[in-house]
């Protein structure tokens, strides 16, 4: 079976490249490290190049970077590490409704251990306001967190407006970038914002390590208490090899990112144009431009996004769908429900998200595939207008 | 069937597995799937034993990597929540004594899960049920008990008409306990035998009153009454009782008494003696048959008024919406709300639902 990965926004595949630069440590590279002779300092010095690769994507010194293992603890670290911090006073947060569950079930943690959380709403295409963020701010609020693009709709957040606002009322601001990084360009050096989180296994390095950028002078609580290492922001052992993956997944993407972007780009347009153009009903979830590259979510009205997942999933194309629940069966999507997308419009609907190594024909192939299913999904659907009524209109 | 794709309906206990294990061994292409029914994250309570806790589903993908099909689980919540749930809700309301796992069985493994079939190309839906289908020539399919009489689930299955049942395989239903086991084992199967649960899976609280109240269904206290409307005491609220019921009643009398009648409108129990708990006949409505239509208008048939009931000999008269069973002899708790299905000998003919006017108070 033919077999098309367009689910980039979940995981990516390992480039050759990261392979290749993981694998002395693999085998010689054993040490630990934090270990003063021979067998640390080499391991050491891979972390720090690594280190210094990725500070130079972002744009940020290399010392303002946490090494953690994912996007969900660097969140975590972030928040929870503003909200516990020595000498804070402040009890109130600000963050969105269609923020990644990493972020939204932090602040609901926080909500039980006496903080107030404020979710600012999304217009319907998925893109916070700033000026919501700016009356949501109280006199004690101690952090903003806003995501910089959303995972499921790609709609990509003012982050600099938003930031600006909550650097002149004094407050930390966060900003989860795990699906922006790569996609589209971020310099942390001229971004008023304090915190950013990032991910390696977004970007074609390995699942497992992730990493917290905080701005040279912002104190943060550990969540993780051990050994001195990430400067005692972060203890325990470096998930070496995750991070040596990560350094080289970002080198390869300071000099190749912009044509991988217009890559992706052409080829997500000429999918989405095909599917618009062949397939009646579909309501396009996200903002038209103001989007991730890689990413289009799309309602198939008058079919379930789960029955279309399944299908496409025995075609071979793999996507996603709404979001999974502890089960493993798929809810409605709250991203979309927060903005405002038909309640049966959110059932139907999917995310493609694509990615290095995806090619003309997988698209061509996607596009028939998804024809081919919608067209039998919806001759069973009873909500569906017959051909010959839709003919008739 | 070579190559013909069908939906193995599967709840991480032995039943479901072995009859993947068959399927896969037939030649279909199985696609093995559960059910999400209700948000696992509420429950609290141990609920091993039950259709589908999040550790069945767990033990449900384990099989079907070891027998490398895909496996899905499928939200069916709304429909869980609209077609069990609610109806629950409705029937213990109203003085009844609901059985929510044949209308699980009629609307989301028989009716849901063919839907999806189709979405999925697929000919049916397999499950582990204990029971036997026999396709005959014409097409038409026939319900049979299974010959493992401790083991027998006809008796969930009777809303199943020939139409459904030309789409729907039970793998194991003509075997025995013990080689369904060993199949299990011979196959590698990582599945363990589970308690088998009386317990209804979505009521997570202790008692089904608390999950009953927790969906606002206040209880009221009302009379107890003897069979002469004279007051014997008070209850607590009706949905405490049920039919046949003895214990826990708190009336002291000289000989035993027991719940001979629920009058939900009165909010009214009535209590009477052993005798007063039989029931000469029952009326059944909503009543369908395997073959689509009762096989005459007057006949004889063994009739089980509850899952573990032997069964009764009955002359059985269809009247318009309703059908008429009077007993040989008659029958204890007789009980509002439960099905009673008509067997002629192992085949299941077709049931209904004990409607509230029994005999025995007319």
């Amino acid at each position: 079976m033919r077999k098309i990965y367009f689910d980039n926004n979940a995981t990516t595949p390992v480039h050759p490249e990261v392979r290749k630069a993981i694998e002395p440590f693999l085998s010689d590279q054993f040490g630990n490290p934090s270990s003063i002779h021979w067998a640390g300092r080499d391991v050491r010095k891979g972390i720090e190049d690594a280190r210094q690769e990725i500070a130079s994507f972002f744009g940020s010194q290399p010392l303002e970077l946490v090494f953690t293992s994912s996007g969900t603890e660097s969140d975590n670290l972030a928040i929870k590490g503003i909200a516990y911090r020595q000498g804070n006073a402040g009890k109130h947060i600000v963050t969105s409704q269609v923020e990644h569950p990493a972020v939204i079930n932090a602040c609901r943690f926080l909500e039980t251990q006496g903080f107030r959380v404020t979710y600012v709403p999304v217009n319907r295409h998925g893109i916070v306001e700033p000026e919501k963020v700016r009356e949501a701010l109280t006199r004690d609020t101690i952090l903003v967190s806003v995501m910089y693009a959303n995972n499921e709709t790609g709609s990509v957040m003012a982050i600099p407006e938003i930031g600006a606002i909550a650097r002149d009322a004094g407050v930390i601001m966060h900003t989860d970038a795990v699906q922006a990084a790569g996609k589209i360009p971020i310099d942390f050096s001229h971004l008023p914002v304090d915190m950013l989180t990032f991910s390696g296994h977004k970007v074609n390095a390995l699942k497992g390590a992730g990493g917290l950028i905080v701005r040279k002078g912002i104190e943060i609580e550990a969540m993780s208490h051990g050994g001195h290492q990430e400067r005692g922001r972060r203890g325990g052992t470096e998930n070496v090899v995750g991070i040596i993956a990560m350094g080289k997944s970002f080198q390869l993407l300071r000099t190749r990112m912009a044509d991988e972007v217009a890559e992706v780009l052409r080829l997500r347009t000429k999918f989405e144009k095909g599917l618009f153009d062949r397939i009646p009903e579909l309501v396009l979830n996200g903002h038209p431009t103001r989007r991730l590259p890689n990413t289009v979510n799309i309602s198939f009205r008058y079919v379930e996004g789960e029955a279309m997942l399944l299908n496409l999933d025995m075609m071979g194309i793999a996507c996603s769908s709404g979001s999974a629940c502890t089960s493993g069966s798929l809810e409605p999507s709250p991203i979309l429900v927060a903005m405002g997308a038909d309640p049966t419009d959110a059932q139907g609907a999917l995310r493609f998200s694509l990615g290095w190594g995806n090619t003309d024909a997988d698209v061509e192939y996607a596009i028939d595939a998804v024809e081919t299913v919608t067209s039998k999904l919806r001759a069973l659907s009873p909500l569906y207008p017959s051909t010959k009524e839709a003919k008739a209109r | 069937m070579k190559g013909k794709r069908i939906l193995a309906a599967l709840s991480g206990g032995v039943d479901s597995s072995v009859a993947a294990v068959l399927l896969k061994q037939q030649g279909w292409e199985v696609i093995g799937i559960s059910m999400d029914l209700y948000d696992f994250s509420k429950v609290t309570k141990d609920r091993e034993g039950t259709c589908c806790s999040l550790d069945d589903l767990y033990d449900a993908r384990r099989v079907c990597d070891t027998l490398n099909i895909p496996y899905y689980v499928l939200n069916l919540r709304d429909e869980f929540r609209r077609e069990v749930v609610e109806p629950f809700v409705r029937e213990y309301v109203s003085g009844r004594t609901p059985n929510p796992c044949i209308l699980c069985n009629e609307h989301l493994k028989f009716r849901a899960l063919l839907r999806k079939a189709d979405e999925l190309e697929a000919e049916g839906v397999a499950t582990g049920h204990y029971a036997v289908i026999r396709r005959e020539p014409s097409g038409r399919c026939r319900l049979f008990a299974a010959p493992d009489e401790s083991k027998d689930q006809s008796y969930f299955l009777f809303s199943l008409e020939s139409e459904r049942l030309r789409r729907i395989h039970f793998p194991v239903g003509q075997m025995y306990k013990d080689e369904v086991r060993k199949i299990a084992e011979g196959a590698g199967l990582p599945v363990f035998e589970k308690r088998e649960s009386q317990d209804i899976c979505f009521v997570t609280d202790d008692s089904y009153t608390e999950f009953l109240n927790r969906r606002g269904i206040q209880e009221k206290e009302g009379r107890i009454l003897d069979r002469s409307g004279n007051v014997l005491g008070t209850h607590k609220g009706i949905l405490r009782y049920t039919l046949g019921q003895r214990k826990g009643l708190g009336i002291a009398a000289k000989e035993p008494l027991y719940v001979v009648s629920i009058d939900a409108e009165k909010n009214e129990i009535v209590l009477g003696t052993e005798d007063e708990t039989l029931s000469p006949s029952a009326t059944v409505g909503r009543f369908s048959f395997v073959a689509g239509a009762p096989p005459a208008k007057e006949f004889r048939a063994t009739a089980k008024v509850r899952f573990r009931h032997v069964g009764e000999e009955a002359s059985v008269r269809v009247e318009g919406e309703r059908i008429k069973v009077v007993f040989d002899s008659p029958q204890r708790s007789v009980t509002p709300g439960q099905a009673l299905v008509l067997y002629d000998g192992k085949e299941v003919l077709g049931g209904g639902w004990i409607e509230c006017e029994s005999a025995s108070r007319s």
